[in-house]
């Protein structure tokens, strides 16, 4: 089985959101909701990176580890998923994540946060792949289904990469190596606790 | 002189224009230049700023922070260091409560009832005590939930029953939390003229309240308070008023530009003033209760035996008598019908 990642080379993004969007779509997420985000750090200025973050589907994540009614489980393909029939909205994992990416569809006034979303990777949760049950709650199960994550399915610079993290460790250390220069894989220290040499 | 003034535009033009491109000439050839000489970089960021924030295109201001890795600092407390901190003092309390059990036994009351009771709490004080005590049950077993139900509760309740009860104990400890707020400003209110510390409670904390000595009437003055309780009410009425805000940070979060970092402290505050609340409060109950003969009563009829105010608090039971002679004051010492 391959440890699926994310990597976005932000030397790549342009910023379009294609990413968001196609995240958006693909699962019919409610407005309020963004499972993936694009930051842009020092806008305007010279030096400009965006980059594409979503849930990074950490090594011994943090969202689990603080869960109070354990409502996490990581896939064999070390997909980090959740149960929305257990969680109970109190919001922990949005404190303990280092990528912001637990989402609510309510503010949480009174603590009535609602279920947590947050990216699948596009793999669904624990109802039967593909059933109508996961797509309500969780979405698209694409990874079911032989494909990879649709945000970088769709992304038109080929910034973001998601797959198996030593295969699109490998293809960013060609690129940087070709081009001469690259930025680093962002977030990959803080959630995998290693990251790409180049 | 239009016709100049454009004649002399157009030379200047042509002339900025050649100075334009005589500077940018030569061109940097492409090896030389590495557009990524200027980016930022994320160790530096993190090293710098702990956290990255950027700009983004949503309405949620909470998603420009690209990285937070502060959230492991935060998870260990919560994970690891809040159960220590819980679980020491909440079972060291019980413990410490049972081994004074053991050694004193339930404390007496020395000369025995005399049969005649003096009114020590109001039915409105003991409602307002009530009012606390009840929601304060509820909310530190629901608050403990959180902590503790997952290595607890949660094995032997199984995933589905568990959830059912965590949410609807997260719902408990929301709503129930203004009526023990309710509760605790009354009670700041209400009892605040006899908290205040006098020369009594210097003689009373010397004397271990005391406790410590099984020795017939070793137990110091107080007034309607003795030293334990007013440290109890002010414990009360702080940790409380602490509890009260972290609690209603967490209940509306990120109100007023909190970040998830203020967030994250509000939760260690709350967790920490919580677990200790709870030990203190558990020793409140003992002695409340089991460790001492006649004084449930205070809070259960709202009167006690003269004999135990006597021994207890005499130089309340003084001011209560000097009321009661008093022909304007309350009468406040009844004699209980002959059995």
């Amino acid at each position: 089985m391959a440890r699926m990642k994310f990597l976005c080379d932000a030397d790549r993004c342009i910023e379009c959101n294609a990413c968001v969007t196609a995240c958006k779509n693909e699962h019919e997420i409610p407005w309020g909701i963004n499972r993936r985000r694009v930051v842009t750090l020092n806008d305007g200025k010279p030096g400009e990176r965006s980059v594409s973050m979503a849930c990074m589907h950490c090594t011994d994540a943090p969202c689990a580890a603080v869960c109070p009614v354990n409502c996490f489980y990581t896939t064999a393909d070390a997909v980090v998923l959740h149960s929305k029939d257990l969680c109970i909205g109190c919001g922990y994992c949005f404190y303990a994540c280092p990528f912001g990416a637990p989402q609510y569809p309510k503010v949480g006034n009174f603590g009535s946060r609602g279920k947590m979303d947050k990216c699948t990777f596009c793999a669904g949760g624990p109802e039967a792949d593909g059933s109508k049950e996961e797509y309500e709650k969780y979405g698209a199960n694409r990874l079911a289904e032989g494909k990879l994550p649709l945000c970088a399915e769709m992304c038109s610079t080929k910034s973001l990469l998601a797959g198996d993290g030593d295969v699109i460790a490998q293809i960013y250390k060609e690129r940087v190596s070709r081009r001469g220069y690259g930025s680093g894989a962002w977030g990959w220290q803080t959630a995998y606790h290693e990251t790409i040499a180049t | 002189m239009a016709r100049l003034s454009a004649a002399i535009r157009t030379i200047a033009s042509v002339l900025a224009f050649c100075c334009v491109m005589a500077f940018a000439a030569p061109a940097p050839t492409l090896a030389q230049d590495n557009p990524n000489a200027s980016a930022v970089k994320e160790q530096q960021l993190l090293n710098q700023l702990k956290v990255i924030q950027g700009r983004g295109t949503i309405p949620d201001a909470k998603s420009y922070v690209l990285e937070h890795p502060a959230g492991r600092d935060w998870r260990y407390f919560h994970t690891v260091t809040l159960k220590w901190i819980g679980g020491l003092s909440i079972l060291g309390m019980l413990a410490l409560l049972i081994l004074f059990y053991l050694w004193r036994g339930r404390i007496p009351i020395e000369e025995g009832r005399s049969g005649r009771k003096i009114v020590r709490f109001t039915g409105f004080e003991r409602f307002v005590h009530w009012l606390t005590a009840s929601t304060f049950v509820i909310l530190g077993i629901t608050g403990l939930n959180i902590t503790f139900g997952r290595a607890l509760i949660l094995p032997w309740l199984g995933p589905n029953a568990f959830s059912a009860w965590s949410e609807w104990a997260k719902y408990s400890h929301n709503y129930l939390s203004f009526a023990f707020t309710l509760g605790v400003v009354l009670m700041f209110l209400m009892w605040i003229g006899q908290n205040f510390p006098t020369a009594a409670d210097v003689e009373w904390l010397k004397r271990g309240g005391g406790m410590f000595t099984k020795k017939h009437g070793g137990h110091p003055p107080a007034y309607k308070f003795n030293a334990g309780q007013k440290l109890l009410y002010w414990f009360v009425v702080l940790g409380g008023g602490a509890m009260m805000v972290t609690g209603y940070v967490l209940m509306f979060p990120f109100y007023g530009g909190l970040t998830v970092g203020n967030m994250e402290l509000a939760e260690i505050f709350h967790g920490i003033v919580g677990v200790v609340f709870v030990a203190m409060i558990l020793a409140h109950i003992y002695i409340g209760t089991l460790g001492m003969e006649g004084a449930f009563e205070a809070m259960g009829e709202g009167t006690v035996d003269v004999n135990w105010a006597k021994e207890h608090h005499p130089l309340w039971v003084d001011e209560a008598l000097a009321e009661q002679r008093d022909p304007k004051g309350p009468g406040l010492v009844t004699s209980t019908p002959a059995e």
